[in-house]
């Protein structure tokens, strides 16, 4: 085999294992002479894959591969698909492929009954890497444009020189002008490790263009082991131009999160801020009245999973109006039991309201038990989408933005074209008056501070989705919080929503400078300062009193 | 006159009567024996509490066992539960309540190394026995402890050295990624001289510390994820501890950070930190334990149906539904059984003959082997890699071929060049 | 303008210091520990702790209770006096620590070759005492010189003292920080060469008493003089005192400080007797506390806060070991019955016409005279 020579993995986390090499090297040949007829898999050749010592398991493989024409037999295919989901039982000298009640001969691919005492089979990572290499290799020459593309994507971490007249085919098949181009970069980062400096230096040239992160990584490796020197130059060169698209990346994916961590602290304080706007009451018991919101969306998933199995990824849509209201009702009892006795005594507000918070959780231990409760992600909120190589967006963030999005409108419209929302802000501007024009003080207090317990819920029901769900949930938000309402200041909404971003972003900033706790010491030192200079917040309410 | 006299003399000697019942009558007890109290000091609330509470919860089960076959020395074992509260302090002041208040003969507690050294002045300056479950750091080797959990040659280096292996990925690139205490930190040293001696460089390591209950990994797996694209093969290590995890796990899982790219291989978690998270885009990370709940031998079986049963008895919540087993719990329930096997044999609970009573100590553990207590304290233990699986259970992808002997001070740190193996009493 | 204590006042503070200083350390020493009388060393040490609690609330009426200033981080002064203490008792280990080493043992697993920097007198006893008093004094000046004169106050100035004590408990918790990290100082052996034995702790708890006696008579001193008149009037109406010609801002920060120092040295007694600090001290929850203690017992009564911390701290122990589950209750309960029916505290109830019966009438017509 004369490619296994000059044949070197990609950088960046490749297979090291001459195996690999032998097998794509293998079916590069075999499909390029078709020399040798493609046969069916054989029942042997099945189980010598499936169990074993890994190299040998590796070999099995190779020469399966290599006899098969995936054009015309899938069941090599449809055996390493089911290998890779851990779907392959063995025993008595047979393979089966076990999907739930459905049991099929490997080989055969007929449905048998699966025989006493089958084992499963156990894969480790190397063999995993192994299955997708094969799986790409197979799909390389498929009709779907999909698989094409995925093929040639699982290809980029495995392909060697011993590939070459395998990806030349690939290229000269191929009609999709995107696909083209990726097998372009395919065939370029072989090729940067030819013996023919000519050909280096085109491929040097040519790696420039790749968006991919595994670029880089090849491109470093090779600067540290090439002696050409314009090929040196031109790597170099490229290695830069790949470092500034990725930087670009980066630099998102930063904003992103600054975002992500800004949308979460604005849904945790916008009730606060509520609450304090109106009452000038600090309610110390907001984030148990999160962690409420939070155990209602636990207490949903669990209905949804006993009584409606079938729609449990809805839990979630359904659980975002019961945190609300739960966490709404709690709050009214608050204020009714407590809070408003202490009209106008705000420290005394605080420390009762530390009381209840205190209660709160330790109802929740003595309810719930005094660990973590599992709250899953629904299927559409798991996994991310990826908008660059080097950028996923998680879903359930991005649900999250949306979701304070909603509410910070939903709230805006609530205070400004609601009667309630008219009440409030006059109670705001001035208690007095408002109760002189007939407004009933007392039933306004009760339901805005309900509103900021209810938005404390659907906090409480966001975070559920991204974090731990326990009775401490509350205290790890409420000093952010705080923060946010403190700097943000009373006068407008405006205000929370960007002292909310602006902490978010400046905290995720320097979070990849200095690490996430030097992050949250210094941002809370800032506002400290800040606070100093301008004491009543970013936005103020204008008022004439002189304290 | 003389009546109320004779009243006031009977009512005066029935109470002295009485009085005298109530001082006297616990001696009298203590004298018949009585039961035997044993401390238990595991986090019940707090981020540790989703690690630390199941084994309270084992210990219970091993003492309601010995005590089903007749207790120890014919007295009953009776268990003291107390919270520490995942509070390090608070671990410290329990533990003296145990020993001065409750007077318990061992205590089986502490998972953090942190809880452990709170706890360690408070059992050497009393001369009281703790049973410590857990996998730790070494560099320590106490005369009031025994370690029924790993030494760092009995976890961490075999699961680097299966990193570096052909079927562990070969990898040549190492994040050493830990909670802010101790063990972390300790073991990363161990493993930054271990790596040095196998020829990996400096810039190939990179070392990140988030404290306890973090629960934000956006940024710390964007830099994992652009430092393994700077070069060869990364693998991470993990030795991040508590309810961190889930978030980790599931931010890895969100965005693609696959196990055949860079796989993670985690020391602190096990079956029970999987269970609150989605597993299907975990498949292929690892664990470095002594036990996997998938072992398949006699000991093994039955010590999980055991488990089943008795979780379901006790209404234990999560275990009633889906009982499961890890490395701890087995650690716990070596301990536990070791313990009444050297009282029986030293005849006493009295601290310093159960000591020594212990050492030689045999018990069929459902590792599959025989589990010997060294006179280093520590408990020789066979070694197991396993991948996660779709269902939240581990694949043993490479296991020792025997018990390894435990080295808690590692050869690799400079400063342990002539430590032997065996434990010091502390000074007084 | 003092007002003397008078014959009942100065029995009190006699008995008190002879109780601390004699009958104590009797029970504890000299009787056998079979005999009935026999004072445990757990007591012993747990009633030292809570005299040291009692220091930082009778810091907290001064601030809270006569000038109106409601900290919510004074756990932090608290914590900064235990740590420079524990600096020193790190010290005094010596080479007995676990890694047999000149360093800390935490330096040692952290790899570091040698001490940093703010730990340079940490082997100097006199330096590292008046460390105990001078780091919390400084970074209350500072800060409090910042926040006064910005007329930063009521709930604003809470949540920043919040803030303040949440940031230094991130900062502490950090192993980078050379504080220990998560583990803190333990393990302490000696103390001027002298071991820490029971007789040591005995020693520390009298101590302890007889400061906690000697601040109480110097607060009484204070609030009874013209200064004191001051700060209560501040309480009661700042702008008024300014618009009379006084500066709020240097007497607000002359007793904001010397809180802070006295929340020092009760923290340097107290690492000793309970032999651990750790950055736990200083989480917001701690210092909410010492804000009920005073609250609980009354405020801007001195005898008050001091009642209320070994009110609330005796109940906390008994409640954690007999009923652990409703501990929390219990004080979440507290926190609101005194806030709403009691905001004179205990000693308000004690001190009320009428006694407690008054209370009871009073309670009954609460819903009448709530709304105002």
């Amino acid at each position: 085999m004369t490619g296994l020579r000059g044949a070197r993995p990609l950088a960046g986390g490749r297979i090291q294992g001459w195996l690999l090499s032998v097998l794509l090297a293998v079916l590069a040949l075999g499909l390029v002479l078709l020399a040798t007829p493609a046969q069916a898999l054989t029942p042997e050749q099945a189980l010598r894959i499936a169990e074993g010592d890994s190299e040998e398991r590796l070999a099995a493989l190779a020469e399966a591969v290599a006899a098969t024409d995936p054009a015309t037999d899938k069941t090599l295919g449809v055996y390493i698909e089911a290998l890779l989901a851990d779907e392959v039982k063995h025993v008595g000298g047979r393979a089966f492929i076990v999907q739930g009640e459905a049991v099929r001969d490997a080989a055969t691919g007929q449905p048998v009954a699966l025989p006493e005492g089958a084992e499963d089979v156990v894969n480790n990572n190397r063999l995993r890497r192994a299955f997708e290499a094969a799986r790409s290799a197979l799909q390389l020459f498929s009709a779907d444009t999909e698989e094409r593309s995925r093929a040639i994507t699982g290809l980029k971490e495995s392909a060697d020189e011993a590939m070459l007249p395998l990806i030349d085919k690939a290229l000269a098949a191929e009609r999709e002008p995107a696909l083209k181009e990726q097998i372009q970069q395919l065939r370029a980062s072989v090729l940067v490790s030819s013996n023919d400096p000519a050909r280096r230096l085109d491929a040097a040239r040519l790696l420039a263009e790749s968006p991919q992160p595994a670029t880089r990584a090849l491109l470093i490796e090779r600067l540290g082991t090439e002696d050409k020197a314009e090929v040196k130059a031109a790597l170099a060169a490229s290695l830069a131009a790949v470092e500034s698209r990725l930087a670009w990346g980066e630099r998102l994916g930063v904003l992103f999160t600054g975002i992500s961590l800004g949308s979460i602290l604005l849904l945790v304080a916008l009730g606060l801020a509520i609450t304090y706007g109106l009452m000038g009451v600090i309610n110390m018991a907001h984030g148990e009245l999160m962690m409420i919101g939070a155990y209602a969306t636990f207490v949903v998933q669990n209905l949804f999973r006993t009584y409606l199995p079938g729609l449990f990824d809805l839990y979630v849509l359904a659980a975002i109006p019961v945190s609300f209201l739960v966490a709404a009702l709690v709050g009214a009892l608050m204020e009714k039991s407590v809070i408003r006795w202490l009209y106008g005594r705000p420290l005394e507000t605080l420390l009762a309201t530390w009381g209840i918070s205190l209660i709160l959780m330790q109802t929740v231990r003595t309810v719930f038990g005094a660990q973590n409760v599992a709250v899953e992600n629904p299927s559409w909120l798991s996994g991310g989408v990826q908008v660059l190589p080097n950028l996923t967006l998680p879903y359930n963030r991005l649900f999250i933005l949306l979701f304070a999005a909603l509410v910070l409108v939903g709230v805006a419209l609530l205070i400004s074209r609601t009667r309630l929302g008219l009440f409030v802000r006059g109670v705001t501007q001035n208690r007095r008056m408002a109760s002189c024009v007939g407004v009933n003080t007392a039933r306004v207090d009760t339901y805005a501070f309900a509103l900021g317990a209810g938005i404390a819920g659907l906090a409480g029901c966001a975070l559920s989705q991204v974090g731990n769900v326990g009775p401490d949930l509350g205290q790890g938000y409420i000093v952010d919080s705080f923060m946010v309402v403190v700097l943000g200041g009373v006068g407008q909404l405006a205000g929370t929503v960007y002292a909310a971003m602006g902490l978010g972003v400046v905290n995720k900033l320097l979070e990849g400078w200095q690490g996430a706790v030097m992050a949250k010491i210094i941002v809370l030192v800032l506002i400290v300062l800040f606070i100093q200079k301008r004491p009543q917040g970013i936005f103020a309410l204008k008022g004439r009193s002189a304290d | 006159m003389n009546t109320t006299r004779r009243q006031a003399g009977k009512t005066l000697t029935a109470l002295a009567i009485a009085a005298a019942g109530v001082t006297l009558s616990p001696l009298a007890l203590a004298q018949a024996g009585g039961t035997i109290k044993v401390g238990i000091l595991h986090s019940l609330s707090g981020t540790m509490a989703i690690s630390e509470t199941v084994l309270k919860d084992v210990a219970l089960m091993a003492i309601d066992e010995i005590n089903a076959k007749g207790g120890v020395l014919g007295r009953k074992l009776e268990a003291v539960v107390v919270d520490p509260a995942s509070n390090w302090p608070l671990f410290a002041e329990k533990a003296k309540q145990l020993i001065s208040q409750d007077k318990v003969a061992v205590t089986f507690g502490c998972w953090t190394s942190v809880s452990r050294k709170s706890v360690l002045p408070v059992f050497e300056g009393s001369n009281a026995l703790l049973f410590y479950p857990v996998q730790y750091e070494g560099e320590e080797l106490s005369a009031n402890v025994f370690y029924t959990g790993a030494a760092p040659n009995q976890q961490a280096i075999p699961a680097v050295e299966y990193l570096m292996s052909k079927d562990g990925g070969s990898a040549k690139r190492f994040v050493l990624l830990g909670t802010d205490y101790v063990y972390p930190r300790t073991t990363n040293k161990i493993l930054r001289a271990f790596l040095k001696s196998k020829g990996v460089a400096d810039a190939d390591i990179m070392e990140e510390y988030t404290p306890f209950g973090h629960s934000d990994y956006q940024t710390i797996i964007a830099k994992i994820k652009k430092f393994a694209g700077e070069g060869k093969k990364t693998a991470v290590v993990s030795t991040i501890n508590g309810d961190s995890n889930v978030p980790f796990y599931k931010e890895l899982g969100n965005q693609g950070l696959k196990a055949t790219d860079v796989p993670v291989v985690a020391f602190s978690v096990g079956e029970e930190e999987l269970r609150g998270v989605d597993t299907k885009p975990l498949v292929g990370h690892l664990a470095a334990w002594n036990y996997f709940m998938s072992l398949k031998n006699p000991a093994n079986d039955e010590f999980t149906k055991k488990w089943a049963a008795y979780a379901k008895a006790k209404n234990l919540p999560g275990h009633k539904d889906k009982p499961l087993t890890n490395d701890p719990m087995e650690a716990t329930y070596i301990g536990i059984n070791m313990w009444a096997q050297a009282v029986a044999k030293a005849k006493s609970t009295d601290v310093d003959k159960v000591r020594a009573a212990m050492i030689g100590q045999t018990f069929r553990a459902p590792n599959g082997f025989m589990s010997t207590m060294d006179p280093s304290h520590h408990l020789q233990r066979p070694v197991f890699i396993g991948e996660v699986r779709a269902d939240g259970q581990f694949n043993v992808v490479w296991k020792t071929k025997g018990p390894v002997a435990a080295d808690p001070w590692s050869d690799f740190i400079a400063e342990n060049k002539g430590k032997k193996n065996l434990p010091v009493m502390a000074k007084k | 303008m003092s007002t003397p204590l008078g014959m009942r006042g100065w029995t009190a503070v006699l008995t008190a210091v002879l109780v601390i200083a004699v009958v104590v350390p009797a029970l504890n020493l000299l009787v056998p520990p079979e005999s009935v009388l026999h004072l445990d060393d757990f007591y012993v040490t747990l009633t030292g702790k809570i005299i040291c609690y009692a220091i930082c609330a009778l810091a907290m009426d001064l601030i809270w209770g006569y000038t109106g200033i409601l900290s919510l981080g004074h756990g932090l002064f608290f914590a900064l006096g235990g740590y420079a203490m524990g600096m020193y008792l790190m010290r005094q280990i010596g080479t007995d620590g676990q890694y047999r080493s000149t360093l800390p043992d935490f330096m040692v697993f952290l790899d570091w070759k040698e001490l940093p920097w703010h730990w340079a007198v940490s082997d100097s006893f006199v330096l590292q005492m008046l460390l105990v008093v001078l780091v919390p004094g400084l970074l209350a000046f500072v800060f409090g010189f910042f926040a006064f004169r910005s007329r930063i106050k009521g709930v604003y100035f809470s949540i920043i003292t919040q803030a303040l004590t949440f940031a230094a408990m991130l900062l502490f918790f950090r192993n980078e920080t050379g504080f220990g990290g998560n583990n803190g100082f333990t393990d302490f052996k000696r103390i001027l060469d002298v071991p820490i034995d029971q007789k040591m702790k005995v020693l520390l708890f009298v101590l302890s008493g007889l400061v906690l006696v000697g601040f109480f008579l110097m607060s009484r001193y204070i609030v009874h003089s013209k200064a004191g008149r001051v700060l209560q009037a501040i309480r009661d109406a700042e702008t008024r005192v300014m618009f009379s010609g006084y500066d709020p801002v240097k007497y607000k920060l002359a007793i904001w400080t010397l809180s802070a120092m006295m929340c020092g040295v009760a923290g340097a007694l107290y690492v000793p007797q309970v032999g651990i600090i750790n950055p736990g001290e200083m989480s917001p929850a701690a210092s909410i506390e010492i804000a009920i203690w005073a609250a609980v017992g009354g405020r801007g009564t001195l005898i008050g806060p001091i009642i209320g911390a070994f009110f609330v701290n005796g109940a906390k122990s008994w409640f954690t070991v007999t009923f652990p589950e409703f501990w929390l209750f219990f004080l979440g309960a507290l926190f609101i019955a005194v806030t709403l029916f009691l905001p004179n505290g205990l000693m308000g109830l004690l001190r009320r016409p009428g006694g407690l019966l008054g209370l009871w009438r009073k309670l009954m017509r609460l819903g009448k005279d709530a709304e105002t």
